[in-house]
């Protein structure tokens, strides 16, 4: 049952499984939007093989158009439509759309459904797009950078949005630069750097997190120690070994695995040798 | 929903935003009919010196109707459909069933309608006001002016987006190409008032020909009701617009 098997561009190779939310992270400039733009179909490709509910988004027609939904990165709204107004015209763009109030409660604009675009809040603007995206009842949904440049109280609100969607059943494909955003929204997530993918898996074992240098910190007479480990057990038992013998202190000793953060950082760090060459060939 | 039924679905919303943004309603429909007021205060009780001598309020409502005609199409295309298109919402319609001739089409009669509205709004105000006589008996010939008019400045309305590269740059184009052409056409300046060769010249732009067009079918002075040379110089104008539209329009923003 896969959704889309994407070998294009620079070797991007993905797939997406029905039902799940599936993050496609990395930095800016990255190759999100081209390799999404390929996926909505509005973007032509130079070669491989990308197949989005059984066909091929460059070519796909109406019927395929009625079982998405987009969401754009820089979305503005039509301001001078209300919440109930803007969803409408959609729903009546599709052959069965969900009905208004419904979509207006999953957005949780129930007070605002009389409102006009532009008296909205970001975070508002945001989810009455998301309800846009929705209102033809999609079965995937595409969404571009849902939450960037919003306060915390508005990305909270966002991301329930969000949540909500799989348990509707939906596949939603979630492009983010937000390590937080991922980790809280996806099943599984991929992340690309400089347009090619450097890790894939679920949030829990990214970057295969078990497996990375363990950091162990303390002061010995005053000066910070710091001691990168692959084995950890060893270490820390040759240096309280030792501790114990000379009977000195080990101030303030910690033991820190990788953040998500850092696996993040690393990765798309060590991607950005070769960014220049991969900027352009996505591009083209 | 069927092609038709789509075009009037999409046409209802397109007549809110319109009714509710203040810039359409001031340029299309409150400017016009200032413009006329003003022309009609100052030049009231003189005669213009065209077919045998027209007075000067009968002159003027069928050439602020042909501004208000072009105004509710070519202007009010372009401009709304470059901030839509640089808004990003073009391209998310894009990403909908809809076909793209329908959202078009939409868009296209409501220019269509608020034309026979302004028509309607100025031949009340210039026969209320001034007694100007509405022509009854010429109807067909000026609903054929103004829907030969308005397909094409339509058509080229929708070809002008191509030209203009942002939001900010829309009004001062649209503006820069059309009102020296509406002074230059004897559109605000009786034409008799203008010298041979500004006539001359406005007859290679479109506006002049319209307004002939136009100007003929609304004043029984003016003689044949149908002025089929100046309407077919209009109608290719449109082509010609039309051709470059479908070659050079496009959906996704320029900027951002």
């Amino acid at each position: 049952m896969s959704y889309g098997q994407t070998e294009a561009v620079r070797g991007i190779d993905l797939e997406v499984e029905r039902g799940e939310v599936f993050a496609f992270l990395g930095p800016n400039g990255a190759g999100k939007t081209t390799t999404v733009e390929i996926l909505e179909g509005y973007r032509r490709r130079t070669g491989g093989e990308v197949t989005v509910l059984g066909e091929d988004p460059q070519r796909a027609g109406r019927e395929w158009r009625e079982r998405i939904g987009i969401v754009l990165q820089s979305g503005r709204l039509d301001p001078y439509l209300t919440v109930r107004e803007s969803l409408d015209l959609y729903a009546g763009y599709f052959r069965n759309p969900r009905p208004t109030e419904e979509v207006i409660a999953l957005i949780g604009l129930e007070g605002k459904a009389g409102e006009r675009a532009s008296r909205l809040s970001g975070g508002q603007q945001r989810r009455l797009d998301v309800g846009m995206a929705l209102v033809g009842d999609p079965e995937l949904l595409f969404l571009d950078e849902p939450t960037t440049g919003f306060d915390p109280s508005a990305r909270r609100q966002a991301w329930e949005v969000i949540a909500g969607l799989r348990d509707l059943g939906k596949t939603v494909f979630l492009t983010t630069h937000y390590m937080d955003e991922a980790q809280r929204l996806a099943d599984r997530v991929t992340i690309i750097a400089a347009g090619r993918i450097v890790a894939r898996g679920t949030p829990a074992d990214l970057g295969n997190r078990d497996r990375g240098e363990t950091t162990i910190r303390y002061r010995s007479d005053g000066d910070e120690v710091t001691v990168q480990t692959g084995d950890p057990v060893k270490a820390l038992h040759e240096l309280t070994s030792k501790a114990l013998a000379d009977g000195e202190e080990l101030e303030g000793l910690e033991v820190t695995r990788p953040s998500l953060e850092d696996v993040y950082l690393e990765l798309t760090g060590e991607a950005e040798g070769d960014s220049e060459t991969a900027a352009t060939e996505l591009t083209k | 929903m069927s092609g038709l039924a789509l075009v009037a679905h999409q046409f209802r919303y397109d007549q809110k935003a319109f009714w509710r943004n203040p810039a359409s309603v001031f340029f299309t429909v409150m400017f016009p009919v200032i413009v006329f007021l003003i022309l009609a205060v100052v030049f009231n009780g003189e005669t213009v010196n065209v077919r045998g001598g027209v007075e000067a309020t009968t002159y003027y409502v069928p050439a602020i109707m042909s501004l208000s005609i072009i105004s509710a199409t070519m202007q009010t295309l372009a401009m709304t459909l470059v901030i839509a298109r640089e808004d990003g919402r073009l391209k998310r319609g894009r990403g909908t069933p809809l076909p793209p001739w329908v959202f078009i089409a939409g868009r296209v009669g409501n220019s269509i309608v608020v034309a026979l509205m302004m028509l309607v709004l100025l031949a009340a105000i210039g026969g209320l006001l001034y007694g100007v006589p509405i022509p009854w008996e010429r109807l067909p010939e000026i609903l054929l002016a103004l829907v030969v008019g308005a397909a094409s400045f339509c058509c080229l309305g929708i070809a002008l987006t191509a030209a203009i590269p942002s939001q900010d740059a829309a009004a001062a184009i649209v503006n820069a190409l059309l009102l020296p052409l509406y002074f230059l056409s004897g559109v605000f300046i009786p034409e008799d008032q203008l010298p041979n060769g500004v006539i001359t010249f406005a007859g290679f732009f479109p506006v002049r020909h319209f307004f002939d067009a136009f100007f003929d079918a609304y004043v029984p002075a003016g003689g044949a009701a149908v002025s089929w040379d100046n309407l077919a110089v209009v109608a290719a104008w449109g082509v010609a617009g039309l051709l470059l539209a479908i070659r050079f329009f496009r959906w996704t923003p320029r900027t951002g």
